[in-house]
């Protein structure tokens, strides 16, 4: 299982980011919102059925935030610190390997 | 990100990734896909303008930025004129714009940024001639704001500026045709594309790349809020636009149309397909919907003659 692609971004936002107003208010840190983890606003959650799959990616094309990503394989692994929950994953999945179940917390 | 040779070599799109999630878009948002799109085709190599506009808060909240390319926010109303200036300057400056390995400058502004406010700003920058790209996504209303009506908002829409109610005060103004006002101003190319068909879109952005003169691009980008449509359903309702000749595409080059999508050899669906998913036309009488189609039916023909006598 491939590691997500923005734990080492979210390590260097941590490092570099420092409360000091900078001059011009410009922000440095190109990418640093991915400190902000999206995924709490979700209630239905997609699941995933890798039997089903056929790499078509339509997946991570028309994932919104992106929060799906590919694999050494090619399967799509879905980032579940960043999902909104929004569902197009599973509307366009042609096999429907994508269900959208409720999430129990 | 490491991205494997296998994923590279059977992707329709460019596999880099410069747009980071953890951004405050609303769930199933097309601005937000849109803009992940311009950053896979231009890279880091990308000076982007946006103005007041959801993107504004899409791209980050002080100090947190989501894009991985720079970023300029500016005025509501200024967006043509602020990429004309970095133009000029990274020309003074002997930078190469445009072309392979240039820099790009990029102004992404909504549709009332563009149609309404920004119209005078766009059309100063045609007729000069910089070297950039504006795109105008086009969600149909100030979403920002929270729905206001703008030049862009099709006929019968709810907005809150057109609420509908016992004196069915909806939308009565047909939508602001911005493409043909680009048009006039015979830039070298101008074209529309829609969220659905990405492999389009993205080979729109690398033409604009590779032509000389200023670029516009109209980009099809659904709002599930604004629009009272299921969050799942916003790439579906982009393709039904298409298909349904609402929103065709199509590109101006050197003064000559050319139709994509839809296929001019069939009828394209009846627009009832297109309104069926979203909340905001719920309030239409039979008559409304008659006359939506009458003005879809009208562009369309309007649409496929320009193409085959300037074709």
């Amino acid at each position: 299982m491939a590691e997500s692609p923005f734990k080492a971004d979210i390590e260097r936002v941590g490092k570099e980011y420092s409360e000091k107003m900078t001059p011009g208010a410009i922000a440095t840190i190109p990418g640093s919102s991915v400190i902000n983890k999206t995924g709490s606003w979700r209630v239905f959650m997609p699941e995933f059925n890798r039997d089903k799959c056929v790499r078509c990616y339509l997946c991570y094309i028309y994932c919104p935030e992106p929060a799906i990503y590919l694999d050494e394989e090619n399967f799509p692994v879905f980032d579940y610190d960043y999902c909104k929950g929004c569902g197009i994953c599973a509307n366009e999945c042609p096999t429907d390997a994508i269900i959208m179940v409720r999430e129990s917390k | 990100m490491e991205i494997p040779e296998s994923v590279k070599k059977r992707l329709t799109l460019p596999a880099e990734e410069h747009f980071y999630a953890g951004h405050t878009a609303c769930q199933g948002c097309g601005a937000s896909l849109g803009l992940r799109y311009v950053l896979k085709a231009y890279g880091k190599k990308t000076i982007v303008t946006i103005p007041a506009c959801c993107s504004t808060i899409i791209a980050g909240a002080w100090p947190y930025s989501t894009l991985d390319a720079n970023l300029f926010h500016t005025a509501f109303e200024t967006t043509g004129a602020v990429i004309s200036g970095i133009e000029a300057a990274l020309k003074a400056l002997g930078y190469k714009v445009k072309g392979e390995d240039g820099v790009m400058v990029v102004g992404w502004a909504g549709d009332g940024g563009t149609a309404d406010i920004g119209l005078q700003a766009l059309s100063g920058f045609l007729e000069r001639g910089h070297d950039a790209v504006y795109i105008m996504y086009d969600n149909e209303a100030y979403m920002n704001t929270g729905i206001q009506r703008s030049g862009s908002t099709p006929y019968g829409a709810w907005t809150t500026n057109t609420p509908g109610g016992k004196k069915h005060f909806l939308e009565k103004r047909h939508k602001k045709k911005v493409i043909d006002i680009v048009i006039a101003h015979e830039i070298p190319y101008a074209a529309t594309a829609s969220d659905a068909y990405p492999e389009d879109f993205i080979r729109k952005l690398k033409k604009a790349q590779n032509t000389p003169g200023p670029s516009f691009i109209q980009l099809f980008a659904p709002c599930p809020t604004g629009w009272r449509s299921p969050t799942d359903k916003s790439i579906e309702i982009a393709r039904l636009a298409v298909q349904t000749a609402y929103f065709p595409l199509f590109e101006y080059e050197n003064g000559k149309y050319k139709i994509n999508m839809p296929s001019t050899k069939k009828e394209p669906k009846p627009i009832e397909e297109f309104l069926k998913y979203q909340g905001r036309f719920k309030y239409m009488t039979k008559e409304d919907i008659q006359i939506l189609q009458e003005w879809v039916n009208h562009e369309w023909e309007r649409l496929q003659k320009l193409a085959e006598v300037f074709g």
